[in-house]
């Protein structure tokens, strides 16, 4: 089948669905790969460089989607500025779009959809299932808005992130609170946390709180009993009495801290309204917060997407593009997540697609199949927080008490026995061979302590050892050689053969084990 | 000679014998633990040729070819071939017990000493050292075939197995009712032989019945059985050297066979009894989804060693088998080089013999102090960045801990999974010896590097080095 990549459209947009090195993947699995001229310009990837793999080069934007089989994007569907066209009217029937559509947003889009008979998978709608994770986009371009937005914030900044001692004076480490650590705002705490600031993160979800302390910044917790975790991973909305408790954990922070990142989604709806106005006030002058939700309306009040804004002294961030501005990174961690999912469709490796919906992570993603339109897919069925072991730990105790028997006990019987088994042996043996058992159990036990000392390293020299002392057994054949009897001395000729060989070989083997061992 | 220089020398190695073993306690007094037993064996071996009044020379002629013998394979054997020469080396024993058991009842002047109780015992002893030699025997020769690959490491089950094993005990004690009879009249051939066969039956049924997995537990379980089929030669003849030495070469066998047992959370009946692996499958099969595997490319995880700070190696036995121990030292030097912390960790039962991996890293020249036990790093892993699993597979099993149905429940495995990223070289995607599936592999910081342990690693090695 034929990919097309079209140049994106939006206004700004620098990313490109597949880099050279992804197309030549796709190529692998039987793909035939036709890039738009100039479409990986923004991303730094010249037509020669996809050229040099093997990718036809088009020119004509119409034919890269009138040719193809799948069409593979990132931004929704929109007017196209230079054809004049919307993108939307450029599908026909039979072809698989792949790229980001917000569904929920766009409704009427899929309806369109529908009609022309287009398959449409959503990048954004693939689930949030572990099998999945190769293919999350939303967690890849997550994860490189929360770099940016810290690379934007020390941008507006006007100091170090790192505090500093040097000859012209003391600079204090800056501050910085991320609110939301989900992908984003991880990602926001390493990027923070490598440049030297003191991180500060919170989040509703509590089971985020060892993922936050795992990168070395400090959680925020508030006094207050509510889990935040919705289906999916995703947080959920909170309780009023919540949510005033952490308006006046923000209230204390804001006049602590030098720069907020916000990244608070919760999906389906507008964003939650967390840094009120006088919160900004509040703030330093010189601050910066960042504002990963400025799409979705923005975490703080006075955020206006897309532009730097200076209110109250405080820069306030409120780029949407921020993956965009990294797009070489975005476009190779976007097209491996495409790769991934296009190589669950291909099982084969022909180069023929199936949209198999029995599959759940393709089904979650499939959006418009056959004239119908299949979202919202059913729920997923798994969920990332933690299972409740304080439940579990009540339900084991009680087994563990099942078995009374007493400690002293099972020595008590070894020793009875034991003990009467020597005496019943002793009262009918002769004196010769009690004197020689007594060596016997003696020897036991100087085994049995000298062995427990040897070292779990020298486990197979020891055996090698063991097996050749154990061939002191030629001693009784050496006993018998000299019989007269001729048979017994052939016997016995053997048997000093065969223990020779162990003898020799038992120590030789063990010398040159032990000669390696070596510091 | 006197029989009190005699005695007094057979004291004098017994001591060194002890010696010996007690220096194997570390590794740095090991060598001269060796020596010791080297001396100790040669004073006990001149102290009773000097004794022997005929076929001198015959004597001398066995000794030097079975010697030339033994150091020709001490020195031509490749270490990851240990197990099966220590098997070998075993049935050696057995059979050398049966033969001097059997010298012993030929011989003619057997009646003259002895006469009632003490004849019943000393016949009693006799058959004892070939009933044990004997198991011996035919048991290390299955291992070595099993071990060697020339048999099917898969336990052979029997119908009714345990009942067979308990009719051929009992039919061996009636015929050492017999033999004792017919013996104190001057026969007692026949039961005698009859029971030697029995108990080679025993031998090669016992072991074909254990799964490849219990191998370790097997071989140290053969070194105790000839240690005990020389002790009971030694009850035969009064021989109290033979009796130390048997005795405690018997204990050592013993408490490897029950720390191996203990590694693997396993009752020594259980593993005796044979049969591991037959329960798993019902567990394999019903698994839920597993999820999927990532697997990445050699110079992916070299990048991924390079950029770590803390590194641990967990070999298994399908290091030995692609005998990728030297690329693996290669690979440790070079990362020490770039500041890397390298360790290794070392389950008790990984490979087919206790401390088979601990050869095999000496072999390729890894100094032993990164080399550490399980108990010693289990605690270290959420501190570690990498965790390289190379060849092995029940041994790094979570579900061990975390689901009481796996048939490996309960053994203490290496818990790498806790560290940042876990890669774990594999061949594909085919079950350990146990037949379990391994969670391991599908957990989201595991990575899988697919191919011959040896050929992926030298292109890490490759990809590490440019």
């Amino acid at each position: 089948m034929k990919i097309g990549i079209p140049k994106e459209v939006h206004g700004g947009e620098k990313r490109v669905a597949a880099t050279p090195d992804v197309a030549k993947q796709l190529m692998k699995l039987g793909f035939e790969v036709t890039i738009e001229t100039g479409a990986g310009e923004g991303a730094h990837f010249s037509d020669s460089t996809y050229e040099e793999v093997g990718v036809t080069v088009e020119k004509d934007p119409k034919a890269v989607w009138e040719n193809s089989d799948i069409i593979l994007k990132i931004r929704p569907l929109e007017v196209h500025p230079e054809l004049h066209v919307k993108e939307i009217d450029l599908l026909k029937e039979n072809q698989t779009l792949i790229t980001f559509i917000w569904p929920a947003q766009n409704e009427d889009v899929l309806k369109q959809l529908a009609e022309k008979k287009v398959t449409a998978l959503a990048m954004d709608s693939v689930p949030r299932i572990s099998r999945a994770q190769k293919m999350d986009a939303l967690s890849s371009m997550a994860n490189i808005a929360g770099y940016r937005a810290v690379v934007e914030a020390a941008h507006h900044f006007g100091r170090f992130f790192t505090g500093q001692i040097t000859a012209a004076g003391k600079v204090p480490p800056a501050k910085i609170l991320i609110i939301g650590a989900g992908v984003a705002g991880l990602a926001a705490i390493g990027a923070a946390k490598s440049m030297g600031a003191i991180v500060r993160a919170f989040d509703t979800r509590p089971e985020v709180k060892e993922q936050v302390e795992s990168m070395d910044a400090e959680f925020l917790e508030l006094e207050f009993e509510e889990e935040g975790s919705g289906t999916g991973g995703y947080a959920k909305v909170m309780s009023k009495e919540f949510i005033e408790a952490e308006m006046a954990l923000f209230a204390e922070q804001a006049k602590e801290v030098d720069i907020i990142i916000t990244t608070a989604l919760i999906p389906g709806k507008p964003a939650p309204e967390l840094i009120k106005e006088e919160m900004v006030a509040s703030m330093k002058d010189g601050s910066v917060i960042v504002d990963l939700a400025a799409e979705q309306g923005g975490n703080c009040k006075l955020t206006e997407a897309g532009v730097v804004k200076k209110v109250h002294g405080v820069n306030i961030i409120g780029y949407t593009d921020l993956p965009s501005r990294l797009a070489a990174q975005s476009s190779q961690l976007y097209g491996t997540n495409l790769r991934h999912l296009l190589t669950d469709m291909c099982k084969e490796k022909d180069g023929n697609i199936t949209v198999d919906m029995e599959d759940e992570v393709i089904r979650g993603a499939t959006v418009v199949k056959d004239g119908e339109i299949t979202w919202p897919p059913p729920a997923p069925k798994l969920s990332a927080a933690p299972p409740k072991q304080e439940e579990k730990k009540e339900e084991v105790q009680p087994e563990e008490k099942k078995e009374p028997a007493p400690a002293w006990l099972a020595p008590l019987i070894t020793f009875g026995v034991g003990g009467l088994a020597l005496l019943g042996l002793g009262s009918v043996a002769p004196a010769s061979f009690m004197a020689h058992f007594t060596v016997f159990v003696l020897a036991c036990f100087v085994g049995y302590m000298v062995i427990w000392n040897v070292t779990a390293a020298l486990h197979t020299p020891l055996m090698s050892v063991t097996n050749a002392i154990s061939s002191i057994i030629v001693i009784g054949a050496i006993l018998q050689i000299s019989s007269g009897e001729t048979m017994i001395a052939a016997i016995a000729g053997f048997a000093v053969l065969i223990t020779a060989v162990n003898i020799v070989g038992g120590f030789a083997v063990t010398r040159r084990m032990l000669d390696m061992f070596r510091k | 000679m006197s029989g009190g220089v005699l005695t007094a020398s057979y004291i004098g190695a017994t001591i060194l014998f002890i010696l010996a073993l007690g220096g194997l306690s570390h590794q740095e007094t090991s060598r001269r633990g060796n020596l010791y037993g080297i001396i100790g064996m040669s004073i006990a071996l001149i102290v009773t040729i000097a004794g022997v009044t005929a076929n001198i020379v015959i004597l001398i002629l066995c000794l030097l070819i079975g010697g030339s013998i033994g150091l020709v394979l001490a020195k031509r054997v490749q270490m990851t071939e240990m197990p099966e020469l220590v098997a070998i080396l075993h049935s050696l024993v057995g059979l050398a017990a049966v033969l001097v058991g059997y010298a012993n009842f030929m011989d003619p002047d057997r009646l003259q000493h002895y006469a009632g109780v003490e004849l019943s015992i000393h016949d009693v002893e006799t058959y004892l050292g070939i009933l044990i030699g004997a198991v011996t025997f035919s048991g290390s020769i299955i291992a070595f075939g099993k071990l060697s690959g020339k048999i099917s490491g898969n336990p052979v089950l029997l119908p009714a197995r345990h009942w067979l094993n308990l009719g051929l005990l009992l039919v061996s004690l009636w015929l050492c009712v017999k033999f004792v009879d017919q013996s104190a009249a001057g026969g007692g051939t026949m039961p005698l032989l009859i029971m030697t066969g029995i108990a080679l039956v025993f031998g090669i049924h016992m072991v074909m019945a254990i799964g490849g997995a219990d191998m370790p537990v097997v071989v140290s379980m053969l070194n105790s059985y000839s240690g005990w089929a020389a002790s009971a030669t030694g009850f035969m003849l009064n021989n109290d050297l033979l009796i130390v030495t048997g005795a405690l070469v018997g204990s050592s066998g013993a408490i490897l066979s029950y720390i191996m047992c203990k590694a693997m959370n396993r009752k020594f009946l259980a593993v005796i009894a044979g049969g591991f692996g037959t329960t798993s499958g019902s567990t394999a099969g019903s698994d839920e989804e597993q999820g999927e595997v990532v697997a990445l490319e050699a110079p992916e995880v070299a990048s991924l060693l390079e950029e770590a700070k803390e590194v641990m190696i967990i070999p298994g036995y399908g290091m030995a088998v692609a005998q990728a121990q030297h690329v693996v030292c290669d690979i440790t030097k070079l990362l020490k080089k770039k500041k890397v912390n390298v360790r290794f960790g070392i389950h008790p039962v990984a490979g087919r013999m206790p401390g088979h991996m601990n050869v095999l890293l000496a072999e390729a020249k890894v100094p032993y102090d990164i080399v550490f036990e399980m108990d010693e790093i289990n605690d270290d892993f959420p501190d570690i960045d990498v965790s390289v699993v190379i060849g092995a597979n029940d041994i790094v099993n979570p579900s061990a801990l975390t689901d009481p149905n796996s048939p490996i429940a309960g053994m203490p495995v290496l818990e790498c999974w806790k560290g940042n990223t876990t890669v774990v070289l594999k061949r594909g995607m085919a079950t350990g010896y146990a037949g379990v599936q391994n969670p391991l592999f599908f957990k989201e910081n595991t990575r899988m590097l697919f191919g011959n342990a040896k050929t992926t690693l030298e292109e890490v090695y490759a990809a590490l080095s440019k």
